[in-house]
């Protein structure tokens, strides 16, 4: 059944967070971001499912802690998705660069 | 038996009951009179806040997860009081508003996650907790619908604070699988401080350090400050910056203690930058939100001094220093939010000559203003005290002294955050000016809430029943 080794897993979940945060810090468009983010979240799922898999196969926590990442995910792009078209109604674009208002 | 269940969670279960009472109020159709539902609301309040008093138990719930004692009640009951001064600072600003009953939900919401973060004793429900504290907040930074600016701020709010939580889910992920376990007990058990357990560490307190925007996580503080309604910014800068600095101690000192070799480096870093930016951002300020935004940055750094004492001291000195900037950051806040919502003027020079006409809006600000900078009188002296003592106190197995370096630093940026704390003053009570500020007509909410702010700052300082209070619940 484990044919997978527990490495190449955690090596895609790093992956993922790396490549959510790369595209955070150089996407300029905010759902762009937002999907960024959910790499995150979702990278971190990844791994709380595998060490719960593989290294502490009697337990539960690791699981219900996706289920509630999951949840709260979906929470938070609903609130941010919300600002962002509030935003987009203020500045007509969606373009982190467009929004200058607050600088120094 | 189902009492004793309720008695555990009284301070959340008040805030929750307020909350249904307001939302009962929303369903029925009639019109309400703003001023005297407004009223209403902080009767409640006070009433939550009198209640923290009393019958506060000890023990745990749902399997462990939740537990609560009389520090964590003290606790809860001080985010309490800032809430309820917050309420009566808005009165002014909130009484123009269609949706006030909206406010107070999301305001409560974020209360309610707090309480439940501090009493956590499970990294699941601290979890739960930070983003019930969270998300309800972006939602009120952009509560001024049609401004940019606020729409701006909460855009900039959400996204930090969920890429902040990414990093510190990720942290909690790594700790899961290093040592099997959530709960806070096992947890400071199987620490033994193996590298993947440390870089664990270091992404769960690089999340933390976004939250209460230690130095090189802070880019967002200032234009989420500027951007947001005042009452949401003296929120943000005292009662969320503040739950979060509770959880930051206990997490610390219960769950890392055996590692406390890597975080004592850590905070000291961050102590020194915090300090060092957040003083030199603040001298630059023409803004009198974005000037208070970079002195509550300057601020943190202090209270992180006080973490690294690593003992009961540390612990207690935190707590003291809260409850005092409390008084002090929102006395601050008060009389820039009414000067705010009445005549639409934010900036250092629209300050110039502000006693001419308003005598004690101009004594409130300036008491404030000393007690943050720290001038012995003022509560906020003692609170900076023993912050440094409990720092000072730390005994190094290595010869090297370190935190005798920290308090030499700390001493340096006491000296530079008194030239812009002065600055502000001199603008008030010397600077000449053809127009100054017209008299602000100030009611009765905000004007208890100058009342029991310069109170606590007056009297906590010299009421070392206070701090000793505080010390005896810590051990």
């Amino acid at each position: 059944m484990n044919g997978i080794p527990i490495s190449h897993i955690l090596f895609v979940s790093t992956a993922l967070f790396f490549i959510g945060i790369y595209g955070m810090f150089t996407r300029r468009n905010l759902i762009t971001m937002l999907m960024a983010i959910e790499l995150m979240l979702n990278s971190v799922n990844i791994n709380f499912v595998v060490f719960n898999k593989y290294l502490w196969p009697g337990k539960l926590d690791g699981v219900f802690f996706t289920i509630f990442i999951i949840t709260i995910a979906a929470a938070e792009a609903a609130v941010a998705i919300a600002i962002i078209i509030n935003l987009y109604r203020n500045h007509q674009s969606i373009d982190v660069e467009d929004a200058v208002e607050l600088k120094h | 038996m189902w009492s004793d269940y309720l008695q555990l969670i009284k301070a959340e279960g008040l805030v929750a009951i307020i909350m249904f009472i307001l939302l009962f109020l929303k369903l029925g159709k009639k019109e309400r009179n703003t001023e005297s539902l407004l009223h209403f609301i902080n009767v409640l309040l006070v009433i939550n806040f009198i209640s923290g008093f009393f019958f506060n138990a000890e023990g745990t719930l749902f399997g462990d997860m939740f537990q609560t004692n009389s520090l964590l009640s003290l606790e809860k009951n001080i985010l309490n009081l800032g809430t309820l001064i917050i309420s009566l600072q808005s009165f002014q600003w909130l009484k123009g508003h269609k949706h006030i009953l909206e406010f107070y939900m999301l305001l409560l919401s974020t209360l309610l996650g707090m309480f439940f973060m501090i009493s956590s004793n499970n990294l699941l429900m601290f979890y739960l907790g930070l983003e019930l504290s969270t998300i309800p907040l972006a939602a009120l930074a952009n509560f001024d619908l049609e401004k940019r600016t606020s729409s701006e701020a909460a855009m900039k709010l959400i996204l930090s604070s969920a890429f902040s939580s990414g990093l510190l889910l990720f942290g909690i992920s790594m700790l899961y699988g290093a040592t099997g376990t959530l709960n806070y007990q096992e947890l400071s058990q199987q620490l033994t401080g193996t590298p993947l357990q440390i870089l664990s560490f270091v992404m769960f307190a690089a999340g933390f350090g976004f939250k209460f925007s230690a130095v090189p996580f802070h880019l967002w503080t200032a234009d989420v400050y500027e951007g947001s309604p005042v009452a949401v910014t003296s929120y943000l800068s005292v009662i969320s910056k503040g739950a979060i600095l509770f959880v930051f101690v206990s997490v610390l000192y219960r769950v890392f203690q055996n590692i406390s070799v890597v975080w004592y480096n850590l905070l000291f870093i961050l102590s020194v930058l915090t300090m060092f930016i957040g003083n030199l951002f603040a001298l630059r300020q023409q803004n009198m939100k974005r000037f208070l935004a970079f002195s509550s940055v300057a601020q943190v750094g202090f209270i992180l001094i006080g973490i690294t004492g690593q003992s009961a001291a540390g612990s207690a000195s935190v707590i003291y220093f809260i409850l005092i900037y409390i008084f002090s950051n929102l006395g601050a806040f008060g009389v820039v939010s009414l000067v705010s919502a009445v005549t639409g003027k934010e900036t250092v020079n629209d300050y110039k000559g502000f006693y001419k006409n308003n005598r004690m809006l101009s004594w409130v600000l300036a008491i404030s203003l000393f007690s943050l900078a720290g001038i012995p009188p003022t509560a906020g002296f003692f609170g900076k005290f023993f912050l440094l003592l409990a720092g000072a106190g730390k005994t190094s197995s290595s010869g090297w002294q370190l935190n005798y370096i920290l308090i030499t630093i700390a001493a340096l940026n006491m000296v530079i955050s008194l030239y812009y704390y002065l600055r502000i003053i001199k603008a008030i009570f010397m600077d000449k000016n053809d127009n100054p500020v017209e008299k602000v007509k100030s009611t009765f909410s905000p004007n208890l809430s100058f009342i029991i702010c310069v109170a606590g700052i007056l009297v906590t300082g010299f009421a070392s029943s206070a701090y000793d209070y505080i010390f005896s619940l810590v051990k």
